[in-house]
């Protein structure tokens, strides 16, 4: 929500990213790759789920990134990112023991620690899985904080799928459910699991309404079809959470490019409370 | 950075005023382009228009100037500013922040830009801590003069922006044969130090006084409201595409407006490679919410695709938006939006009035 100017010194940003090393990359697809990154300076980034980092590659520029993995894993973080353009080509160019620049982390995203106690659902698009591992994983380290928990996840096409191994390991779980679907399969790709838009998988799920927390990402078009569903299960809206992708140049609220109406994604966001931007006719389409 | 040096409400503006021949203020402007180290800068005539730019000698100040092409947040939010620069050696990258971040002395500022660049200290000293900014604006200093003309444009006097008692080091009113110089900070106190000053009369301050008030009265273009209605106003006609398109109908998105803005600050960052490529920089530029590309994100999608919703954002952000979050509506009415429209349609008190009437019709 708008900050109050306070008698507080701010923090104040000097735009230096810090040096980050290319320890790992795992390869999901011709575009989806997941790097890990180690910081020279420190062991942690020190994140919160659902925030995002400023990516510098030297040369060639600067774009924001969701943070794919959970700050209860030790060491190097992850991000999960998908060849489109500049930025990200060099990345997915770059080998290990390359180094990069990196800011942040920065944003406001949800207090998942207050939704002890309850059923939690994610609901996933696409490329939007990258930004809710971090939570899913942080979930499941705090597994008995949390009573059921349920993903569902839809792609395109079965190539599309990120994190493959990952999901066969929850799938193989009792303790979490996970629900998967593509769009379409493609001539000669096997896929023996559901085929339909990611809302044919949510009329199905049993939901505890009053008392299930729900955190949705993925691409804009999508937002509108799931809450129709989430309407339809009468999930109240201040327990629904939408994290939400802009083009951040900046990431401490004065740029200017990811303003919905009022808000700023990079500082209000870019995990939203529905009942915050329901009503900014900029937030979702 | 202005540090009050003399608490205007306890100690009163009598005893800050100074009297001093226009000579000695020559004198002074002089004084400081040959010995100190910062730019002087200020308003001059240069191609048919008024510009502010580095001053060479005090004869050369336009202190009769109406408005100027760009306001001096030129000098405080440079168009192009280096942020970060890079270099490979060995393989390795080393990153290292920083700009050019000395400050600059600006002579003949009128109180709309003032207000502008107090408005900025709000964001980005206040609130955001934009270091390079702050340096910059820290080691500057500001000296403002009383408007001696109006330009048709502005409705500054509509916006509480015709006249100023703060955001400045020194103020600089022409009483005729003489300057009258309201001092604001330690350091516009300091400059007056080895001049030949003495504490302004009575019937000075009151000369000061009087030019104030007729100068509020000199304005062509005005609100036909108080601005702090302007939230309100634009809350209730967000929805009211037919208005916004009729304004947008003819806009060329050109962003002209969002670059002569002295309380625009939005920005794009963007790599500059030198040729080798080992070596480069990252910049910051003034970038514009009616540019088409600006709210554009990876794959194509576009939050404000139509130029109509790009021409509320901007409304709506220096009268709303902005309030919300800084408490300020974010229009000093300058008028150089209005000046520079090519398609004469970013007239803010076109705008405003219009939303009044079809409320208050």
């Amino acid at each position: 929500m708008p900050s109050e100017p306070t008698d507080a010194e701010p923090n104040w940003v000097h735009y230096e990213p810090e040096e980050a090393t290319l320890v790992a990359k795992t390869t999901f697809n011709e575009i989806d790759t997941v790097f890990e990154f180690e910081l020279e300076d420190r062991d942690e980034l020190g994140h919160v789920p659902g925030q995002f980092v400023q990516v510098f590659v030297p040369g060639v520029g600067e774009a924001p990134f969701s943070v794919s993995s959970s700050p209860t894993k030790d060491g190097p973080f992850e991000l999960c990112i998908r060849k489109v353009g500049s930025v990200t080509t060099a990345i997915h160019e770059m080998e290990v023991g390359d180094t990069l620049g990196i800011r942040g982390p920065f944003g406001e995203t949800c207090d998942i620690e207050t939704f002890k106690g309850n059923d939690m659902l994610f609901v996933a698009g696409g490329i939007g899985l990258a930004p809710l591992r971090s939570m899913i994983n942080f979930i499941l380290y705090h597994r008995d904080w949390f009573r059921d928990v349920t993903v569902v996840y839809g792609c395109k096409d079965p190539t599309e799928i990120l994190f493959p191994e990952e999901i066969e390991r929850w799938q193989e779980r009792d303790d979490i459910r996970f629900d998967i679907t593509v769009d379409e399969v493609p001539e000669g790709v096997e896929w023996d699991d559901h085929v339909g838009v990611i809302t044919t998988l949510l009329p199905g799920l049993k939901i505890d309404a009053p008392n299930t927390y729900t955190i949705v990402c993925g691409p804009p078009v999508m937002f509108q079809y799931v809450q129709e569903e989430l309407d339809a299960k009468e999930i109240p809206h201040d327990h629904i959470y939408l994290s939400l992708e802009r083009r951040m140049h900046c990431g401490v609220g004065l740029c200017g490019h990811c303003q919905i109406n009022d808000l700023y994604v990079c500082q209000d966001g870019p995990v939203f409370n529905y009942e915050v931007i329901k009503d900014r006719p900029e937030a979702l389409s | 950075m202005t540090v009050r040096a003399v608490a205007d409400s306890s100690v009163g503006r009598v005893d800050g005023m100074k009297t001093l021949a226009k000579s000695e203020f020559e004198t002074l402007i002089d004084g400081l382009i040959d010995d100190d180290p910062r730019s002087v800068v200020g308003p001059q005539r240069r191609s048919g228009q008024y510009v502010f730019e580095e001053l060479d000698s005090a004869a050369d100040l336009a202190l009769e100037y109406d408005l100027t092409a760009l306001s001096p947040k030129k000098y405080l939010l440079p168009q192009y500013e280096q942020l970060l620069t890079y270099e490979r050696t060995d393989g390795e990258y080393e990153m290292h922040a920083g700009t050019d971040t000395e400050g600059v002395i600006i002579v003949g500022v009128h109180p709309y830009d003032l207000a502008a660049i107090e408005h900025l200290d709000k964001v980005h000293i206040d609130t955001m801590g934009d270091e390079p900014y702050r340096k910059r604006r820290e080691d500057s200093l500001l000296i403002g003069l009383t408007m001696q003309s109006v330009a048709p444009e502005s409705f500054a006097a509509s916006m509480g922006a015709a006249t100023t008692d703060s955001g400045y080091d020194l103020l600089v009113t022409d009483i005729g044969d003489r300057f009258v110089v309201d001092i604001g900070s330690f350091e516009g106190n300091e400059l007056l130090a080895d001049l030949d000053t003495h504490s302004a009369s009575h019937s000075e301050v009151q000369e000061v006084r009087r030019i104030e008030d007729d100068l509020r009265g000199r304005f062509e273009r005005e609100l036909q409201f108080p601005p702090e209605e302007l939230p309100t106003l634009l809350a209730e006609h967000y929805d009211d595409m037919e208005f916004w398109e009729s304004y947008a109908e003819q806009c060329l998105s050109c962003g002209s407006c969002n670059m002569v803005c002295p309380t625009c600050y939005c920005f794009q960052v963007e790599t500059v490679r030198d040729l080798g490529g080992d070596s480069g920089y990252q910049q910051r530029s003034w970038d514009g919410c009616l540019l088409e590309e600006f709210a554009s994100v990876a794959q194509g999608e576009n939050f404000r695709e139509e130029v109509a919703q790009r021409h509320r954002h901007r409304f709506m952000r220096k009268g709303l938006y902005v309030y919300e979050r800084y408490g300020d509506v974010s229009c000093v009415g300058c008028g150089r939006c209005t000046r520079h429209c090519v398609a004469d349609v970013a007239d803010p008190t076109d705008v405003y009035n219009d939303l009044w009437e079809a409320t208050n019709a």
